[in-house]
């Protein structure tokens, strides 16, 4: 009985085994194999990645759930958390960000896409991303030795001088506030807008540029009302990637920002950001605390939404690029 | 009539125009205005002491960072054991193997890994590195490497794909096998492109300085094992720059110079090799 049933199956395994063995001779197979196992463990990394943020965020996401979210308050003492001022102090200070960035960024690109000789426009755009190498760190250090202080001395007096009366721009200024780390970030996302518009725009066909000058145009309305709207995708999708950046971004706004978990009505005002609040949080979280989950959450929360982000700039690209060479 | 909205369009024109070259002038002057300030401060404040003396105890002026600038070298060392070769050769693999749905799943997962704050990239590595082995080089590099994975398979699969097919074609018409094929026609054809990405690679990661605030930790002291804390460059910069000592600062400012000059060097010698690549291939 077991001679039958063991037989015939011995043999086949062998003979795969052997032609297996034969390929793995000549060293393709090896070869494939070997990339084969890096590619794989990127993709098992990844799935690592999100597995650990689940897992070891469960005790917070089921005794908080998504109140988690909308309450304020980090109480390591009685185990009460809530992530409402970081996620405010992240919203607030990146949407500062884009208010500079955008425009600035958009126009830049529009110079360097339009109107820049290609030389110089090359020069230019090597410049910028010189920019956008620099550590974030570094861009922190100037923040608060640099940028703080002229904001507090001069800056700042001369807005609420005219604009004083307006609840965002009350209150005593420090140095250390949401305006001070929506400033930052604006720098360093900046190069993103520009050197991604620029390819946007670079990829918008010669012929409607022509066909707009040649019925009347001036360059402006050329570059203003059929440039950039064949390319509002993609300009769009240059400004997610920006958002996605500063969401994330963690030293620059740690360092200036002021680490206050309260919330407050004015810009000028110290606040909080979920990154900064990771870097700072950790000292206490040891294995199984509930501070740890709680941190992890907020990691979870940032990671998620960085996702989405990031996924909706590369969709809008893709579309105007492909609209581009079509 | 026609004239003066003829007149208004062409100040429209001008103006427009004229703001977009000022944007782009504001731009690049914020990155002459950092790099000036940084080399002006940071070169006034560093002296020989930097790179060979320990960090001044408290209360006491002076002193260097020999110890984070080993330190970074080590984390930036096992990173790029651990980031390189399984990007390079995830990058072979999706160049020249793989099947179109695999290759997307491979590169939707890199987009993602690419797009995680390396604040988060920290957070993964303390809790499956640091809660078992404590801060050090060990949970700092593999954070660092795992961050390198992204940008390394990405520009090896480009430089790759930049190699014409009749190379690989010709060398498979003279009977090579494929591995041969790519290891001794198609690598060799990008090898600039890749070693310049894996350069700006590297530069990118030697700034960052979230992951490893929690995953290589702070020491005053050399440290000679993987799995104790480390002092690193970017660390020992944002310590010493939120500290209430002035004479910290100072140090602040020498290390930030410091770290702007190497990772700016890497920048420019990566970028040029790689458009110089660019016009041989025109």
């Amino acid at each position: 009985m077991a001679t039958a049933a063991t037989v015939a199956p011995r043999v086949r395994p062998e003979g795969r085994a052997l032609r297996f063995l034969r390929r793995l001779k000549t060293g393709d197979e090896i070869a494939r194999l070997v990339a084969l196992t890096a590619a794989s463990t990127v993709v098992l990394i990844t799935l690592l990645f999100v597995y650990q943020l689940w897992t070891q965020s469960a005790l917070t996401r089921h005794k908080f759930g998504w109140s988690f979210l909308f309450t304020q308050g980090w109480d390591t003492l009685n185990d009460k958390y809530g992530a409402l001022a970081y996620v405010f102090g992240t919203a607030t200070t990146s949407i500062l960000a884009l208010l500079i960035a955008v425009p600035l960024g958009v126009g830049a690109a529009i110079f360097l896409a339009e109107l820049a000789p290609p030389r110089l426009s090359d020069a230019l755009t090597f410049l910028i991303e010189l920019l956008a190498a620099i550590p974030s760190v570094i861009i922190g250090l100037i923040g608060l030795f640099v940028l703080a202080p002229v904001l507090e001395s001069s800056v700042v007096p001369l807005i609420k001088h005219v604009f004083g009366f307006l609840p965002i721009f009350q209150g005593t200024f420090y140095g250390f506030s949401i305006f001070t780390a929506g400033i930052v970030l604006a720098v360093m996302i900046v190069p993103f807008i520009i050197s991604v518009s620029r390819e946007v725009l670079l990829a918008v066909p010669r012929d409607l540029r022509e066909a707009a000058l040649a019925v009347g145009a001036t360059k402006w309305e050329s570059t203003w009302q059929v440039v950039v709207p064949f390319a509002r995708s993609g300009i769009f999708g240059s400004i997610f990637l920006a958002l996605a950046r500063a969401l994330g971004e963690t030293m620059a706004v740690t360092m200036v920002i002021g680490n206050s978990d309260f919330i407050s009505k004015s810009i000028f005002a110290p606040g909080y950001s979920i990154a900064a609040k990771l870097a700072n949080g950790f000292g206490e979280a040891t294995t199984g605390s509930p501070i740890l989950s709680a941190l992890v959450e907020l990691g979870l929360v940032l990671f998620a939404l960085t996702i989405v982000i990031n996924g909706a700039a590369r969709l809008l690209i893709l579309m105007t690029t492909a609209k581009g060479t079509k | 009539m026609t004239g003066a909205l003829s007149m208004r369009r062409k100040a429209t024109n001008a103006v427009m125009l004229f703001s977009s070259g000022v944007c782009t002038v504001i731009a690049v002057s914020v990155l002459f205005f950092i790099l000036g300030y940084l080399f002006v401060k940071g070169g006034f404040s560093l002296n020989l002491d930097f790179f060979t003396k320990l960090p001044a105890p408290t209360g006491e002026t002076g002193g260097g960072m020999a110890n984070a600038i080993l330190g970074s070298a080590k984390v930036l060392m096992l990173a790029t054991c651990i980031g390189v070769p399984i990007g390079f050769l995830a990058g072979v693999y999706l160049s020249e193997y793989a099947g179109a749905a695999f290759a997307s799943i491979v590169r939707f997962t890199t987009d993602l890994l690419n797009g995680v704050p390396s604040i988060v990239v920290g957070i993964v590595v303390y809790a499956l590195v640091v809660l078992k082995t404590g801060l050090g080089p060990l949970a700092g590099g593999i954070a660092l490497g795992i961050m390198m994975i992204p940008i390394a398979l990405r520009s090896t699969e480009e430089f790759l794909r930049a190699v014409p097919n009749s190379l690989r074609e010709g060398s498979m018409a003279l009977g090579a096998k494929k591995w041969r094929t790519i290891v001794t026609v198609v690598i060799p054809a990008a090898i600039r492109g890749i070693l310049s990405g894996m350069m700006l690679n590297l530069a990118r990661v030697a700034g960052e300085t979230a992951p490893l605030l929690l995953t290589a930790g702070l020491s005053m002291y050399y440290n000679h094992s993987w799995s104790e804390p480390v002092a690193t460059l970017p660390v020992m910069i944002y310590t010493d720059a939120t500290s209430p000592q002035e004479d910290l600062h100072q140090q602040a400012w020498a290390a930030g110079f410091v770290l702007l000059s190497l990772v700016l060097l890497v920048n420019i010698i990566a970028r040029t090799i790689i458009s110089r690549g660019a016009h041989k291939l025109r």
